[in-house]
């Protein structure tokens, strides 16, 4: 064999291994992408709604251990009515502190999500173990008005993954240590993002107070994109305080020991 | 690329096999819990507030 030969082979071999290299780089990005797809369309929205669920009952265990609910009332009296009692008014919470419990029996038996102040996207609506934030310049809780709220449609948790699915009627339940707020759902409205009115204490009215609860929630349209807002309204509806017991469509999720 | 990691591995066949699920496995986390989220929020920012 001649030297040029022997050269030529050794060039034809790097160039052999440079192509080899490129493409298991290429094969491995590929792998990767559909790794991401995997994590982007099903790990953040269950696995991630998982941990922001997990999160909110370790909370609602503490409220319950802070006042224990007395079981045999309720194995007497199986239907829980709302008291007459005014609902308590939540004191302004901190930004990013965790204040309230949302409960939706439509978005699942076992839908629960802990509701922090604020809609940051990075500390509140991204977050691990929160997921729902209140609009800072909506109503406090409990005060006439009307209390916003906001989430994901889709990642993150999806804690507003099923809002389309919402019927008339369907209770919207917000847990706080002292007891249950509970809200009927009215309708859904679609809007742009810039439609800030449906915050206003009674929603779309220039009015200041109308004397109506209304609860608001807030997440993107259609799912995956944000190109406009999916708006869901629910109409106050009773307050269950804690000495009697959940209300009866939360009493599993609630007592369950979960 | 992985030819050279596998020659690079200590040990037979299946010790080589073991490292690799562990490296995987590894692999998979950092990308799952870190890796992701961080390109999501960066680059697939979808809003869900009205302002």
């Amino acid at each position: 064999m001649t030297l040029s030969s022997k050269k030529s082979i050794r060039r034809q071999s790097k160039l052999m291994h440079f192509i080899g290299l490129t493409g298991e780089m290429l094969i491995t990005a590929g792998v990767i992408m559909g790794l991401f797809l995997a994590w982007y369309l099903v790990w953040n929205d269950t696995i991630q709604g998982q941990r922001q669920k997990e999160s909110a009952i370790t909370l609602s265990q503490e409220w319950r251990s802070d006042e224990p609910i007395q079981v045999e009332s309720e194995l007497a009296e199986p239907t829980v009515m709302p008291s007459d009692e005014e609902p308590p008014v939540m004191q302004s919470p901190a930004s990013g502190d965790v204040f309230a419990l949302l409960y939706v029996p439509r978005f699942g038996p076992e839908y629960v999500r802990k509701i922090a102040e604020g809609v940051d996207v990075e500390t509140v609506l991204n977050s691990r173990t929160l997921g729902v934030g209140r609009y800072p310049q909506s109503n406090q809780l409990g005060e006439v008005g009307n209390f916003a709220l906001a989430a994901h449609r889709n990642g993150w948790g999806a804690s507003f993954g099923s809002i389309g699915e919402l019927r008339i009627g369907d209770r919207i339940y917000v847990e706080v240590s002292k007891g249950w707020h509970s809200y009927a759902f009215r309708n859904l409205e679609y809007v742009w993002a810039s439609e800030v009115q449906v915050l206003n204490s009674f929603p779309r009215l220039k009015v200041e107070a109308t004397g109506s609860r209304v609860i608001t929630l807030t997440s993107c349209h259609p799912k995956f994109s944000d190109a406009e807002r999916i708006i869901a309204y629910g109409v106050y509806d009773g307050w269950y305080p804690r000495a009697g017991g959940p209300p009866t469509e939360l009493a599993a999720i609630v007592k369950g020991g979960r | 690329m992985y030819s050279a990691l596998w020659r690079l591995l200590p040990g037979g066949v299946l010790p080589k096999l073991l490292q690799l699920l562990v490296l995987v496995m590894v692999l998979l986390v950092v990308l799952f819990e870190w890796v992701f989220p961080w390109i999501a929020q960066v680059f697939l920012v979808e809003q869900s507030t009205v302002d």
